[in-house]
């Protein structure tokens, strides 16, 4: 049992992203509401941003801001004092703000789309939508 | 000042896309000319940078004066250069074409208008001279919001179709981004020549798999190759015509160059067509691609929506011919780039032309467009035989290498998916063109239609067109030049055949 339970709890974060990221698609595929399918969306963006950020953790790493060192008070700490694992990969965070605003942006111009389609059908469920535009 | 061209080619289209909008608020007038300023400036850069590539091999522009694997850098080697050129000309002639269709459309939002179609175009530019694979990530999607919202301002169907391209359209950039993420983890590096230095050793990594194959769904995602295509036919058809016209062309073939950016240079072709084993399953895709396409265009109840279909099966040509791994098919697939890219955009402003007269896109309005639309029904047919593929036009040349390709891999079926579409070309454009020649050829009863007047484009929609369509033609004719000097180069020596 433990042998199978192993491989889920080392890579735990991996499993919670891609089950987010399953719901996400749940969402978007299942719904038939527009704006139920547009939060799938969101989830599923978001899933990827926490996959980014939690490889970019360490465990027992603070953040990668080099303290001014036992000698205090100066920036020229030599660099053997300065010992990578104690600090945290900040890169895969900044990208995730980019991917954040993209995120953002991306939400908005769907929602707006959204209200595009609600005035033209008045309504949000895709299968009122799709049985109006075969009537016509 | 030619030292800094790869910045200027995504800098100055972008500060002009701020300043159209703020011309939206103040003056109207100067929308037009000042896109025109910044898509001139964006042509003639680009034909400088693939001057200086040519001369001098790849360029690299390092932004900030960071260097590469800690800073983003631009990479320009002849793959990039053509296709930036070719985007900089299908955009500046698309503009000018549809100056008119757009000031009579879209009075009232013209500098909403603008600023998005040269944000696309900067997007456009950004993703293929960069060299950095999260900086094509966020430009990636800057084109995708940039085309949503532009699809998004057409009639009736337009914000629905539009929607369902955002939720596809998000999953693949998502798609692509995980992929980036898996290769950050092994790799540490997001620079794209850095990644190819540091992968030979991680070839048989299972995570290296993972990341290529997520990220080639995203891409393949984006570029409406076959059974992920759903969200293109109705984007494309109800999208407004100036922007089909510059959507059509240019985005699938863009992603391809990003498919092919990834085989070549990212993943490289030893790991890629050594070491996986999935070539002939991805070039029977690209087959079914091909045939699925070429069968529902012939289903198709309009102009527009049928020749949504042939570019699905045109992303099964590119898509095939990049992964049969031997010299002719890359070669193909990278001239068809730029062809497609001609003929896709000859052929949607001819259909804008029509629909900018007759206000319609079914099959019906093309009765006597002949009589009627001379000039314009000549750029149609132009366009038609180089998507059929007949010898002087450009599309017989990268049909050709194609083929020729797939011959030397002996995957027959895919050249016989090739023969297949180019035979279903036939029937699907000599219909048009029959309706167009014959008003009357189906009407055995009745009254003839009457003949209908002349009535062609306005002047600045027929020009652009025509000189598009001789464009196809001087193509063609150049073929054997721009495979010589600007494509052997690209494909690595890896790769013999």
């Amino acid at each position: 049992m433990s042998d199978l339970l192993l491989p889920v709890i080392d890579h735990y974060n991996h499993w919670i992203y891609v089950i987010l990221m399953m719901i996400g698609l749940y969402a978007m595929i299942a719904k038939k509401n527009l704006i139920k399918k547009i939060v799938g969306m969101n989830i599923f963006q978001t899933a990827i941003i926490l996959f980014y950020v939690s490889i970019g953790a360490k465990q027992g790493a603070t953040i990668p801001i080099i303290d001014h060192g036992p000698l205090g008070g100066s920036h020229d700490v030599p660099t053997s004092v300065i010992e990578a694992s104690n600090y945290i990969n900040p890169l895969p965070h900044v990208l995730m703000l980019t991917a954040i605003v993209v995120a953002v942006a991306t939400l908005g111009v769907a929602l707006a789309l959204a209200i595009k389609v609600y005035n033209r059908y008045e309504t949000l469920e895709e299968d009122e939508i799709l049985s109006q535009i075969r009537e016509r | 000042m030619s030292h800094h061209y790869p910045a200027l080619l995504v800098t100055v289209p972008l500060l002009c896309a701020l300043f159209i909008s703020i011309a939206g608020w103040l003056k109207r007038r100067l929308c037009f000319p000042i896109a025109v300023a910044a898509l001139s400036v964006a042509t003639t850069v680009s034909m400088g940078l693939l001057w200086r590539v040519l001369k001098e091999g790849v360029v690299l522009y390092r932004l900030g004066g960071w260097e590469p694997p800690w800073g983003i850098a631009y990479r320009v080697d002849h793959l990039n250069a053509l296709v930036l050129t070719v985007i900089a000309v299908v955009a500046l002639l698309n503009l000018i074409a549809t100056q008119r269709e757009v000031k009579e459309a879209f009075s009232e939002k013209i500098g909403a208008f603008y600023t998005l179609y040269i944000l696309l175009v900067t997007g456009l530019f950004g993703i293929v001279v960069t060299g950095d694979a999260f900086n094509l990530y966020v430009l990636l999607e800057i084109t995708s919001l940039t085309s949503y919202g532009l699809i998004a301002m057409g009639e009736d169907r337009a914000p629905l179709a539009s929607l369902n391209y955002v939720y596809m359209g998000t999953i693949g950039a998502c798609f692509y981004l995980l992929g980036i993420g898996y290769l950050y983890m092994v790799t540490g590096s997001l620079n794209m020549t850095d990644i190819a230095s540091i992968l030979p050793g991680l070839h048989h990594s299972r995570v290296l798999v993972v990341a290529f194959i997520i990220c080639m769904v995203g891409v393949w995602l984006k570029m409406a190759f076959f059974p992920l295509h759903a969200w293109l036919p109705n984007a494309y058809t109800y999208a407004p015509a100036p922007v089909t016209s510059l959507i059509a062309p240019l985005m699938t073939k863009v992603m391809i160059y990003v498919m092919i950016r990834l085989l070549l240079t990212v993943f490289t072709p030893q790991f890629i067509f050594s070491i996986l084993t999935l070539k002939t399953t991805v070039v029977y895709l690209s087959v079914i691609a091909i045939v699925m396409g070429a069968v529902l265009a012939l289903g198709a109840r309009n102009v527009k929506k049928m020749l949504t279909y042939v570019i699905v099966a045109e992303v099964g040509y590119m898509v095939g011919g990049a992964w049969l791994g031997n010299r002719a098919g890359l070669t193909g697939a990278i001239l068809h780039i730029a062809n497609d890219a001609l003929m896709t955009l000859c052929i949607f402003l001819a259909v804008g032309n029509v629909m900018y007269k007759v206000k319609g896109y079914g099959f019906d309005d093309f009765r006597g467009m002949f009589t009627r639309m001379p000039f314009t029904m000549m750029g149609f047919t132009a366009g038609a035989l180089s998507i059929i593929g007949v010898p002087p036009t450009c599309g017989f040349f990268s049909k050709w290498y194609l083929i020729s390709g797939g011959i030397e891999a002996g995957h027959y079926g895919f050249v016989a998916a090739l023969i297949f579409s180019s035979l279903v070309n036939t029937v699907l454009f000599f219909k048009i063109i029959e309706i167009g020649y014959y008003p009357n050829g189906n009407v055995h009863h009745g009254e003839p239609a009457p003949l209908r007047a002349m009535g062609e484009a306005p002047l600045s929609m027929v020009v652009p067109l025509l000189i598009v369509a001789a464009g196809l033609f001087g193509v063609g004719l150049y073929t054997g030049d721009i495979v010589t000097y600007v494509i052997n180069p690209i494909i690595p020596a890896a790769i013999v055949h």
